[in-house]
């Protein structure tokens, strides 16, 4: 009961900081629509091949904007020696990681929700055919990319050229689970249900997630503390 | 002691080698469809077991550092990887070489080479983390618990080909396929000598691991007094 009350302080916490600057959300929002402009010149937007590779476009901008909020998840912490602080509360570090990580999540689904209707106006995809399983993804892939983002963030945190290791790190160890939701989504948009073929990828993405929450839990005091 | 045995290991490893070349292009004969190019196999596959290895290898040593502490964990962990590493690029780079023959390509995003390639950035990534990072524990365990997450990923590399659809032929040992004998045989031997050959490299590796930290501890040394 208390470690889901502590993990709910922090996570409270994390989206009070961030909901008053609104610094990373908005930096996440703005650098999401500036991808989708972009990819509108590499793709020929009015072409049928761009609608249907969609769905792996989508999880590009997400895992651009979403690294955006996440990288800084632990290195807003050091001015003013937070960290320190936060280290040396009764707290143990999976409840630490798990409010971190529902903060994170909240923002960044946030974004992918705003950017998703955008995404569809721009480039005349339906998206809205199966909606529940496409919130279902969504939700899924965020998780995973979550998760990979606040325990990288934790463990780049103290390290030089920060800003670089971190996504050079993250990217190759979310590549399973991008490839499971883009492979998902573009289905989903192209109007096919979930299940059939396509259930292997939903198992894949659901592992990916429970290994690597499981994982962070159990290591997150590791990489703070030593 | 470890001197001797890297001689040891290495000389096997010499002469498994040469009995091996001397079998893959004196005796056995060429493939029925493949031709001559199949050959390249016995290094291909035993090259890509031998990364594996190393993998699993420093998974246990990473989570061995945590445990103990003992930073000789931490030297044995960036030792192999490297080997691994090595390992696994002759693995991509002789598939390249097949492919280019049989399918008339270099490269397609199937999901066993994509596979292998991710692991080849994972473990990439793993050495570019450890340069990052000036202080030995923090950098002994950062690294740790990088290497336990990217093993964590190894998984899917092995059992990707069985859940998705693939362009890469099913494995021909112990997967199924038939191979003669004699093939059989040398591929195994090969495999001897390539773990082999991985075990000598991470040895030499080692002892150039201690010997940097010796220097790096005199060094300190040398400041604080």
């Amino acid at each position: 009961m208390d470690f889901l009350r502590q993990t709910l302080v922090i996570a409270r916490k994390d989206l009070r900081a961030e909901l008053r600057t609104k610094e990373a959300i908005n930096a996440a929002l703005a650098f999401s629509i500036v991808i989708l402009v972009l990819f509108s010149f590499a793709f020929d937007p009015g072409e049928q091949e761009t609608v249907d590779m969609s769905g792996g476009l989508l999880w590009i901008v997400y895992a651009f904007a979403g690294t955006l909020v996440l990288n800084r998840s632990f290195a807003r912490e050091v001015p003013n020696d937070c960290l320190d602080a936060l280290v040396a509360a009764p707290i143990s570090g999976g409840a630490l990681f798990l409010g971190k990580a529902l903060a994170n999540f909240v923002l960044v689904i946030a974004v992918e929700l705003v950017s998703l209707p955008v995404f569809g106006i721009f480039y005349n995809v339906h998206w809205t055919g199966h909606i529940w399983s496409l919130l279902l993804v969504l939700a899924l892939g965020t998780w995973g990319l979550t998760v990979i983002g606040t325990i990288f963030s934790a463990l780049t945190v103290n390290i030089r050229l920060r800003e670089l290791m971190a996504p050079l790190l993250v990217y190759p160890m979310l590549i399973p689970a991008l490839m499971s939701a883009m492979k998902l989504t573009m289905d989903l948009i192209a109007g096919k249900p979930l299940g059939g073929e396509d259930e292997v990828w939903l198992r894949l993405l659901v592992a990916f997630d429970v290994i690597f929450t499981a994982l962070s839990l159990v290591l997150l005091e590791t990489v703070l503390i030593g | 002691m470890r001197e001797k045995l890297i001689y040891i290991l290495g000389a096997i490893a010499a002469v498994l080698l040469a009995r091996n070349l001397y079998s893959i292009f004196m005796q056995l004969p060429d493939e029925a469809s493949q031709g001559m190019i199949y050959r390249i196999i016995f290094f291909h596959v035993p090259a890509a077991i031998t990364a594996m290895l190393c993998a699993a290898v420093t998974c246990i040593t990473s989570a061995a550092y945590l445990l103990t502490r003992n930073l000789k964990y931490d030297a044995i962990s960036v030792a192999v990887t490297e080997v691994g590493l090595a390992f696994l690029a002759a693995n991509l780079v002789t598939g390249s070489i097949w492919g280019r023959i049989i399918w008339g390509i270099w490269w397609t995003w199937d999901a066993r080479l994509t596979s292998a390639l991710v692991c080849w950035l994972l473990y990439a990534g793993y050495l570019m983390l450890r340069r990052a990072i000036e202080e030995p524990t923090a950098r002994a365990r950062i690294s740790a618990v990088f290497n336990i997450f990217a093993f964590a990923d190894v998984p899917i590399v092995i059992f990707s080909i069985k859940w998705w659809r693939t362009q890469h032929p099913q494995p021909v040992f112990w997967g199924g396929g038939s191979i003669d004998p004699a093939m059989y045989l040398t591929a195994v031997l090969n495999l001897v000598a390539l773990v082999l050959l991985a075990v000598v490299l991470s040895l030499i590796r080692l002892r150039q691991e201690e010997v940097q930290r010796e220097i790096d501890s005199i060094r300190r040394y040398a400041h604080a007094v």
